[in-house]
């Protein structure tokens, strides 16, 4: 009985490692240092400010960010622009607003209270201006795919030409790590493209590592504050539970059992 | 048993419990004998309590801010998750939970299966606790379709159309489970309806499993009948109620560090992609404690015997006490079963694996033969073992590691005490 057992966990293990050789057939992900990881992370307040630049000037004329308002740049646990530089970034936008009273819809500068800018008017205007593809709002966009980060730096970085074998049609483009490994957005970054103001050099790694670090706030914008009480609630729980143990202990004691 | 005697100190009490015996409940819970040889696997009934209240008051606090229509249930997640006070925390431990949960639930069968608690006289807590899973399933279902996610939908999208496999009425049925010729919104409020109803039902089912349990009292490791109370059993507070505690805080730090450390690695990544009716995402897999049932339903070839092959996997557990035909409870005096209960955690575990594949090849075949072997375990194994499996002795009592003893343990006992005399 016991070797029909054992056979039973061999059959297991080598299901296992059959699916571990299929994973590794597909490209491994880039990987960088993320500061945001463990149980202490935290965004690169310097890093969230490039890469919302990266994003403004590169990324936002196709890919829009609806949940995010301006007022979201200034709070804690982001970029943490001042209150001024938020209102000023959202001045820079025309917002359509109405009706009026004269029953007309209008535009006005952007204020703090506003949803970011969106880049096309529906849905059917972004596919007719990008091939037929739609560029998918970026907001949740790390948590909608697997690999998350990672995968989003590594496929900004993954286009290459492609090989002899796979023939591409216009307006695709080959990418190492593109599930299929075809898409349609032309390489977005390359090397000097923005120029930062803090001096840091706009290499295509920085600027990938940027604005992942952006797009990485934007799909989880509580996640300081949530490892900063997940590290308390945990930290609590242990000296409670080592309290309730010894106080359970000592009630046991009262008779011969073991607890 | 104390609480016919009960009687509240104070004459208000006295008065007031004349009318409703509240306190002589409170007072058969306090004093419940319970056996003293309870082990750490015995906690998770007050971990699942736990779980349920959790589940509800969360889910209350959500559904205030959730808007249960197709084109604004996505947004109100996010918003949930953005704008209102601590809804991240509030939503993270509501899914979570969830995972929290079955965790637990299995843990609690899986415990029953071992110390054989199904058994005689304990067939209706068994039932009700049966009753109680199966609603769970649905009520999680449910819960997985609000957030109106691409998974939401087209998990909605394949259980649904489980049901048109049904001869003659099930295109019918599905149509009138959807409320119009897809899913869609009326669909969608419809499950959060129920998805509301359910932990309600859950929780009358509930009291009635701890009803049903307190008549016979807990079994206990060895699977003997003890008498009660006695020096085998412990008053349920305080050393129940603080291993309870115990256990559940433990518990708690388990589900705190996925809350806050890993909120999303149960869930599925393209739940945050917005429902399309237009893109079949590339593989439609349930949550994680749905998967060996899945694999049950995909291992055979037919669409309506495989949905009588999943339903069939859930409800011969109902018939569970009739087929374990062994008078013996506990699977520590069962040399035999004991293998065999593992065998089938093993086959469980595997199933669930391969219910996350593509079904196909390998696969395919290892959840063929995980789900014969997983109804052979029930229909083939369990009422043969029981004739022909050599049980070790039993004790006669908890306290007393006097072997000899029988299932009912105690009317052995009494015989020798009173030749004794």
């Amino acid at each position: 009985m016991l070797k029909f057992f054992r056979y039973f966990f061999l059959i297991f293990f080598l299901i296992l490692s059959n699916a571990v050789n299929t994973a590794e057939k597909s490209e491994k992900l880039l990987k960088t240092n993320w500061t945001f990881k463990g149980p202490f992370g935290k965004f690169d307040r310097a890093s969230l400010q490039r890469g919302y630049q990266v994003y403004q000037e590169v990324c936002a004329s196709c890919h829009s960010l609806k949940y995010m308002s301006y007022r979201n740049l200034s709070e804690e646990g982001g970029p943490e622009f001042s209150v001024q530089e938020a209102k000023a970034i959202a001045a820079n936008f025309e917002i359509p607003d109405g009706p009026n009273s004269d029953g007309e819809m209008f535009t006005r500068p952007g204020r703090l209270s506003d949803k970011f800018a969106m880049p096309y008017a529906n849905e059917q205007e972004a596919k007719s201006a990008n091939g037929g593809a739609y560029p998918p709002d970026m907001s949740v966009l790390v948590k909608a795919r697997k690999g998350g980060v990672d995968y989003i730096y590594s496929v900004l970085l993954g286009y290459e030409e492609p090989p002899q074998d796979i023939k591409l049609d216009d307006g695709v483009y080959y990418n190492k790590y593109m599930y299929g490994n075809k898409i349609k957005m032309p390489a977005p970054l390359s090397d000097g493209l923005v120029e930062y103001a803090d001096g840091t050099s706009a290499t295509e790694q920085q600027m990938a590592k940027d604005v992942v670090n952006f797009l990485m706030w934007t799909a989880e914008p509580h996640l300081e504050q949530r490892h900063k009480i997940g590290f308390r609630a945990i930290v609590y729980l242990i000296i409670l539970s080592i309290l309730v143990y010894f106080s359970m202990k000592k009630i046991w004691s009262r008779i011969e059992t073991e607890v | 048993m104390s609480e016919h005697e009960y009687q509240p100190k104070s004459k208000f009490g006295k008065w007031f419990n004349d009318r409703l015996p509240l306190l002589t409940l409170t007072n058969h819970l306090t004093d419940y004998p319970t056996p003293k040889n309870l082990n750490y696997w015995w906690t998770f009934g007050g971990i699942l309590t736990f779980c349920l209240i959790t589940q509800i008051i969360t889910g209350l606090v959500l559904a205030m801010h959730y808007i249960a229509h197709a084109d604004m249930a996505f947004n109100s997640v996010e918003h949930i998750m953005r704008d209102v006070n601590y809804g991240w925390l509030i939503r993270y431990i509501h899914a979570n939970g969830a995972s929290m949960f079955f965790l637990a639930v299995y843990i609690h069968i899986f415990r029953s299966l071992f110390y054989g608690s199904y058994k005689s006289p304990r067939e209706i807590i068994w039932i009700l606790g049966i009753i109680i899973y199966v609603l769970m399933m649905a009520a999680a279902f449910m819960g997985y379709v609000l957030p109106w996610g691409q998974m939401s939908f087209w998990g909605a999208t394949v259980i649904t159309n489980l049901f048109s496999a049904i001869p003659l009425v099930g295109e019918g049925i599905v149509t009138w489970l959807w409320g119009g010729y897809s899913v869609d919104n009326p669909t969608l409020t419809r499950f959060f309806t129920l998805h509301y109803l359910i932990p309600f039902l859950i929780l009358g089912l509930v009291v009635l499993h701890i009803w049903a349990l307190h008549i016979p009292g807990n079994n206990n490791p060895i699977g003997i009948d003890i008498k009660k109370p006695s020096k085998d059993t412990v008053s349920f507070h305080p050393y129940i109620v603080i291993k309870d505690l115990f256990a559940l805080l433990l518990f708690t730090i388990l589900f705190a560090a996925f809350v806050f450390y890993s909120p999303n690695v149960l869930g599925h990544a393209d739940n945050y992609i917005e429902a399309n009716p237009m893109v079949t995402p590339a593989h439609i897999v349930p949550e994680w404690y749905l998967l060996p049932f899945y694999a049950i339903l995909r291992s055979v070839p037919d669409k309506l015997m495989g949905v009588i092959a999943m339903l069939s996997a859930i409800f011969i557990l109902v018939a569970l006490p009739w087929l374990d035909t062994s008078k013996v409870r506990s699977a520590v005096f069962r040399p035999l079963y004991k293998q065999f209960y593992w065998i089938l955690v093993a086959d469980v575990l595997i199933l669930g694996y391969v219910g996350a594949m593509p079904a196909e090849g390998l696969y395919l075949l290892i959840a063929r033969i995980g789900t014969a072997y997983y109804f052979a375990h029930f229909l083939i194994i369990l009422p043969i073992l029981g004739k022909i499996e050599k049980t070790t002795p039993l004790p006669l009592s908890i306290t007393e590691p006097i072997f000899g003893g029988s299932l009912n343990a105690e009317p052995v006992r009494n015989r020798e005490n009173s030749q004794k005399l």
